[in-house]
Parts: C-alpha cells; sequence; structure tokens
C-alpha cells in the first residue's frame, strides 16, 4: 500500500499523459482532462499545506520558546490578519478598496519587491569581488557581459554614436543575443531536454523511486 | 554603546528628513526636484571622477568594501530619477513585431494575457502590461486577462486603473466584461494550460469577482485556444512562457508573444529564433521600447536613465576589481 | 488610511534595506511580516480561485450557472479525495497516505513534460538550427548569414561539451572547446541581463521612497 499504489499511481496517470498525446481522442482525451482538474485542485492542497505546516512549525517554536519565537508570533499574526481580510472579503476579495487589497498594496508589494531588489547590491558587490578576467573562457564570458549592460540601455549607443548605424553597440548586442546565445541556450536547452526526458521515462517505469522517500 | 548611539541618531535623522519631506508633499512646500541638464551632467561628471579616484586609490592598494560598492548602487539608482537628460531608446525587431502583430488585428479581436508574476517583478514587468493593455484599448482589442501566478490577476487590475486613468479613459469607455475580463487565478501551472486547451470555462468556471463565465459577454462563446486570436504572457520565471510555448503555442497553434524579466528573456530567445514566439520584450529596456512604439511612455522610459547609469557603475566597479587583480599578479581576490 | 498606508510601506522597505548595513530586529521583523502576509495570501487565494470557484461551484453549480447549462461534474470529487490525502501530511501517524497524491503530481508531471520537452525544447531546436543558410529566399545579410553559421557551429559543439562519455581530446576536444566558448557567451548575456533584471526592481523601490513616498521626484 505504501510503495506499490504511489508507483501505480505514477505509472498510470504518466502514460495516459504520452498517451494522449498521441491519440487526443476518448478516452485518453476525457481522461487527460479529469487528471488536469484534480491536479489543480491537489496543486491548491499542496500550497495549503506549505502554509499550514508554516503555521504548526511556527506554534512549536512559540510554545517551546526557542530563538526567534517572537517574530514566530508575527507570522503567525500577519497570516491570520491576511487569512480573515480574504475569507471575509467573498469572491471580490481583491477588488481595489477591500482590506484584503489594502494590506496586498502597503504590506506585500513593498515587502516582496524590496526582497528581490536588495539583490542589486549584492549582484553589484559581488561581481566587484569575483567577477575575474582569469582566463581565456572567463574573459569571453565578462566582454559578453559588459557588450549586453551597454547595449541593452541607450547609453551603449551614446558611447558609439561614431559608428556607423548597424554596428552600433546595441546592433552587436542584438546579435549576439540572436545567435551565439542563442546557441549557447539551444545546447543547454537540448540537453536538459533529454535528461528530462529519460528521468521522466525512469519515473514513469517505477526505476527512479527517490521521490517517495524513505522506509 | 557608541555605535548603538550614532545608529538610532542615524535612525531618528532619516525619520525626521523623512516626515519633513512628507509634509512638504502633502501642504505644498515643494511640487519634487528635478536636476537642469547643467546640473545633471555636473553630478555624471562627479560620480565619474570618484570612481577614477577609487580606480587610483586600487592602484595604491587601498581597496574599497562592499558599503562603499552598495553606496554608488544607491546613487547611481537614485540620482538619475532627478536629472533631466534625454536618451534615444533603440527599437529592437522582437519588440517591433509584437507592436506590427497587434497593428494587424481586427478591432474586436480576442487577445489573451496572461499575467504570470508577482510585485517582485512589477518594476520591470509593470509598464509592459500598462502600455499592452493601453495599446488594446486604443485598437478595441479585447482583452481576455488571466493569471497563472496568484498576483497576476491583482497586478492586471492595478495596470488597467494606471492606464486607464493615464488615457483619461472611465469604465463607460473600457467596459468590464465587453471590452476585457479578468479570470482570475487558477492553480495547478501548466496543467491549466493544457485544459485550457480543450475548456477555458473547465478551468475558469468564474472570474476573479466570482461572476459566471457564461454571464460575461465576452467570453461567452470562447471555448478553447482556437476562439483566440492572440496571445501575450508576460512571465517572470515558472510557470510562464516556456509553458505557454510548449503548450499552448506548440500544441494547440495559439499565437504567443511574451514579454520577460530580464534574466528569463535569454532563457527564450531560441523560441524566438524557431518561431514559436511572434515577439519577445525582455527586461526594462523591451518595456520601454514598446512604450516608446505605443507612444504611451510611462515609467520604464522613466526609468531608462537610472539603468543606464546603473550599469555603467557595475561595470566601473568589476573594471577596478580586476585592475586589483592584475596589479596582485592575478593571485587573489579582493580584500578590505 | 493611504497615508498610513504609505507610512508602513516605506517602514517596511527600508526595514528590508537595513539588513544591508547589519543583520538587525527592523528587518527580521519585516522578514516575519512578509512570511506571514505571503502564506495568508496564498491561502486565501486558493480558496477562493481554486476550492470554490473551480471545485465548489464545479461538483455543485450555483442556480445561474445551472440556468446556464452548467451539470455538476463529480469527477472532482476525486480530485478534492486526493487533495485531502495531501493534507493527511499534517497528521503523522496517516501521513503516509500524502504519497499517494504526491504520486499523481510526480506522475501528471513526468508525463507531461516528457512530450512538452521532447517536442519542443528538443525537436523544434533541432529543426530551428538547421535552417537554409542564406535565408529562405536568399535575402540574409552578410551578419544573419554569419549568425545562422554561429548557431549551428555553436549548438553543435556546445552539444558536443555536455558528452561527457568520451574524453576531451584531439578533433573532438577542440569542438568541446568550441562548445565551452559558445556556452561562456550565453553566461555572459545571461550575467549582463541578470544585472539589467536586479536593476530595475532596485530603481523600483527607490522610485516608490523617493516618489510615491516622499514626493521628491517630479
Amino acid at each position: 500500500m505504501r510503495r506499490e499504489v504511489p508507483l501505480l499511481i505514477t505509472g498510470i496517470v504518466g502514460i495516459v499523459f504520452v498517451v494522449s498525446y498521441f491519440i487526443p481522442h476518448y478516452p485518453f482525451s476525457e481522461m487527460e482532462h479529469w487528471f488536469s482538474d484534480w491536479f489543480a485542485i491537489v496543486a491548491a492542497c499542496a500550497i495549503v499545506l506549505g502554509a499550514l505546516n508554516l503555521m504548526v512549525v511556527s506554534g512549536q517554536k512559540i510554545a517551546r520558546r526557542k530563538e526567534g519565537w517572537g517574530y514566530a508570533i508575527v507570522i503567525i499574526a500577519t497570516f491570520l490578519l491576511m487569512t480573515i481580510f480574504g475569507l471575509a472579503g467573498g469572491t471580490g476579495f481583491r477588488e481595489t478598496g477591500t482590506g484584503f487589497d489594502w494590506l496586498y498594496k502597503y504590506t506585500f508589494i513593498p515587502l516582496s519587491a524590496t526582497m528581490y531588489a536588495i539583490l542589486a547590491f549584492f549582484v553589484a558587490s559581488a561581481s566587484y569581488r569575483a567577477f575575474r578576467a582569469r582566463n581565456a573562457e572567463a574573459t569571453l564570458l565578462l566582454a559578453a557581459a559588459f557588450l549586453m549592460m551597454l547595449g541593452r540601455v541607450p547609453v551603449g549607443d551614446v558611447i558609439t554614436c561614431f559608428m556607423p548605424e548597424g554596428a552600433r553597440m546595441s546592433d552587436l548586442a542584438i546579435w549576439i543575443m540572436n545567435f551565439p546565445q542563442t546557441a549557447g541556450q539551444r545546447a543547454i536547452m537540448i540537453g536538459i531536454a533529454l535528461g528530462l526526458v529519460s528521468t521522466s521515462l525512469r519515473i514513469i517505469l517505477g526505476v527512479e523511486r527517490s521521490y517517495l522517500g524513505g522506509e | 554603546m557608541k555605535t548603538r548611539m550614532v545608529e538610532i541618531l542615524v535612525v531618528i535623522l532619516i525619520a525626521v528628513l523623512a516626515v519633513v519631506a512628507y509634509l512638504g508633499k502633502i501642504w505644498g512646500w515643494h511640487e519634487g526636484f528635478v536636476f537642469s541638464t547643467s546640473v545633471s551632467l555636473a553630478v555624471v561628471i562627479l560620480i565619474f571622477a570618484s570612481l577614477i579616484w577609487i580606480l587610483v586609490r586600487t592602484l595604491m592598494d587601498k581597496l574599497v568594501g562592499r558599503r562603499i560598492v552598495f553606496l554608488y548602487v544607491g546613487i547611481a539608482i537614485t540620482l538619475p530619477l532627478f536629472m533631466s537628460i534625454e536618451q534615444e531608446i533603440v527599437i529592437s525587431d522582437e519588440v517591433q513585431a509584437i507592436y506590427d502583430e497587434l497593428e494587424q488585428l481586427q478591432p474586436g479581436s480576442k487577445v489573451l494575457v496572461s499575467l504570470d508574476y508577482d510585485p517582485a517583478s512589477a518594476p520591470e514587468l509593470q509598464p509592459m502590461a500598462e502600455a499592452f493593455f493601453g495599446e488594446c484599448f486604443k485598437r478595441d482589442l479585447k482583452l481576455i486577462i488571466m493569471g497563472l501566478w496568484p498576483m497576476g490577476p491583482q497586478q492586471a487590475n492595478q495596470a488597467i486603473d494606471t492606464i486607464m486613468a493615464r488615457m483619461g479613459l472611465d469604465s463607460t469607455d473600457v467596459i468590464y466584461g465587453e471590452d476585457y475580463v479578468n479570470l482570475g487565478f487558477q492553480a495547478g501551472n501548466e496543467f491549466v494550460i493544457q485544459r485550457m486547451g480543450s475548456s477555458f470555462e473547465a478551468m475558469f468556471g468564474t472570474d476573479y469577482r466570482g461572476t459566471p463565465y457564461q454571464d460575461l459577454p465576452l467570453v461567452r462563446n470562447v471555448n478553447n485556444f482556437s476562439n483566440i486570436d492572440f496571445s501575450y504572457n508576460i512571465s517572470a520565471g515558472f510557470p510562464g512562457t516556456v509553458e505557454w510555448v510548449q503548450i499552448a503555442v506548440d500544441r494547440f497553434g495559439l499565437r504567443l508573444a511574451a514579454g520577460n524579466t530580464a534574466v528569463q528573456a535569454p532563457t527564450v530567445y531560441p523560441y524566438l529564433r524557431a518561431g514559436q514566439l511572434v515577439g519577445l520584450m525582455g527586461g526594462m529596456s523591451g518595456g520601454a521600447e514598446f512604450e516608446k512604439l505605443t507612444h504611451l511612455e510611462g515609467k520604464a522610459t522613466t526609468y531608462m536613465l537610472s539603468q543606464s547609469f546603473s550599469h555603467i557603475i557595475v561595470i566601473g566597479f568589476i573594471i577596478i576589481g580586476n585592475v586589483a587583480f592584475f596589479r596582485s599578479g592575478r593571485k587573489s581576490g579582493l580584500k578590505e | 488610511m493611504d497615508h498610513f498606508g504609505l507610512w508602513l510601506a516605506a517602514f517596511l522597505t527600508l526595514g528590508i534595506y537595513s539588513f544591508l548595513y547589519k543583520d538587525n530586529p527592523w528587518y527580521k521583523l519585516s522578514e516575519s511580516i512578509f512570511i506571514g502576509i505571503s502564506a495568508g495570501y496564498w491561502v486565501v487565494v486558493m480558496y477562493w480561485d481554486n476550492f470554490y470557484a473551480k471545485f465548489w461551484l464545479g461538483v455543485f453549480p450555483n442556480e445561474q450557472a445551472v440556468e446556464n447549462g452548467a451539470e455538476p461534474d463529480y469527477w472532482l470529487l476525486v480530485g478534492g479525495v486526493l487533495g485531502l490525502l495531501m493534507l493527511m501530511r499534517l497528521i503523522p501517524k496517516i501521513g503516509w497516505v500524502a504519497r499517494w497524491p504526491l504520486a499523481f503530481i510526480v506522475g501528471a508531471t513526468a508525463g507531461l513534460w516528457m512530450m512538452n520537452y521532447i517536442t519542443s525544447n528538443c525537436m523544434s531546436q533541432i529543426q530551428s538550427t538547421i535552417m537554409p543558410l542564406f535565408g529562405a529566399d536568399y535575402s540574409a545579410s552578410i551578419g544573419e548569414i554569419i549568425g545562422n553559421l554561429v548557431v549551428i557551429i555553436g549548438t553543435f559543439s556546445g552539444l558536443v561539451y555536455f558528452f561527457f562519455s568520451k574524453e576531451h581530446k584531439g578533433a573532438f576536444g577542440a569542438t568541446a572547446r568550441v562548445g565551452i566558448w559558445t556556452i561562456m557567451i550565453t553566461f555572459g548575456a545571461m550575467f549582463g541581463y541578470t544585472v539589467m533584471s536586479r536593476m530595475s526592481l532596485l530603481i523600483g523601490r527607490v522610485d516608490f521612497i523617493f516618489g510615491d513616498w516622499l514626493g521628491l521626484i517630479r
């Protein structure tokens, strides 16, 4: 029950999706529709599970007075605040002017945006400390990065304004993106695709079972 | 103890300055500041001179710490927002292609827009959404909006409010349910796209307000991708453009263009070259290009000067770092 | 309320930025609020958009929907049961049943991805690489012709570089070397774009502080 049933489920569901690609007709199309619908519901439950798990972990932290338990109270309080406003708001909870929208606008947006924006400082600092032209490959990488940083913003063309049109920094940057960059991306893409296909096959055929964990 | 006191004093000072500036804003003491072109150029020269000074110090084996780098990044981003220097934005073929595609669509054509991003990527992607929505409203193209990221539909609402205000439109000019609908979010990532291939209604039983699908005149007769004339995906990662290409384009034949964060844009170029994508707006510069094409200049255009400046500062520090590296006989990294 | 909202947003923004100086309670407080608010956001959206709009109204359509011809879809109940089993993970004694929905997710993803990746990311890309060098109607410019050559050579040599079952020596090694150069250019371009992206996000926040909040930017 603990290993055989999951392996069977994985195999059947995987095979249905593969077969329905080639035979998009009844009964495979119908089964694929069911599975897609179920996937949406299970995915939503997985997300809710994550949130509930966070509450459990935070609750345990408070109960055991672990270091930083005060912050765990903040996590639970803000979670409840957002949830209550959202659930009480009905189906139009996202409308402009609702409490949920207010919290989204004045807490979620600034926090989420700033969390990522702070990386700009670290990218600059790390580049200064570690980005070195140690060998030919690294120099190539550096040169491509410089060209992109200058060529994709207006200042690149200001620097190369003496060049004829079609040979300015922006043209060079676009050429690199369209040709050598695309070539490298394709090599990586095809490599990943081949790896993914073999892993998927191993999963569907039950050879790869690590996702089931121990026991 | 002394350090703590200094820290508290700095915080108090910042708070006081902020209160003064804020009160100035609401009581009309100031209407914001802008440097004249000559002052802007003087500031630029000063920044470059200080960079050269850092380079000279580096040559003398006096290296700067990471907080100095942070400071420079902050300055490079902030000061250009006050400057008045005009920059020429060059239109790339991949952005032009999106505009051309919109130009070819007949008024009344249905355009599916999926906003697959969150506020973290909004500075890059929101201008794209605003300009795209604005251009669709101008051309009377009907928008069907959705999101594979939960925040997408809310970002769409904000973009629509902003662009309508900018274009002087109100809810009688652009009618919800007839000119555009927001179907909201649905969990399931690429499986949502897969299911939409056979039925939109199966995935989006209601719009984001809870109105049943069949009660929305715009989508009542939209069953699947075959009823869509063009689509545009604004994406910051997974699920996003890659999944739309793999399923909606390659399986169901949808015509798709994309707007991506700059981080993601290079990874979708192969799709562009293979014709799987009609066009691409990559990062804020892509957004600025589209704003220029549509004559709906907004944040992306305004931000381009800061963007240029910040790139130059990063390049400057990489050069300084490399100078130190070569001076030390290519042996070590930097020590503060 | 908007004044308070702006100050709250600014307080949280600066709280996160205070980390640039050092880790501190202001940052930790802002971080904790972010975690709590995000989790709450996800739960609410999942509840209304998924459990209510998709599952509940799918199984029990309301009067309006029935008038429009909607019929109950009882197959969704299976999805509901699988979802419920997923939540059993929270009860240690019967937590193992969560493996069933997990197996469902893994199987579905493997099946869908296998076909998507082989067609879109492998076959289509190979097809697009083997394009006419001079363009379909011999209209390619010199830059495009060179570019097309670069794509063919770069993609092929890049793939050779990823082939580790044979030692990179001789002609094979030389091809792999061209491959690594191509990949380095790709990584360089990606780095440049990453810098662009990160700076864009920071510009957005700085604009909020000096523009939306303090009104200093005209």
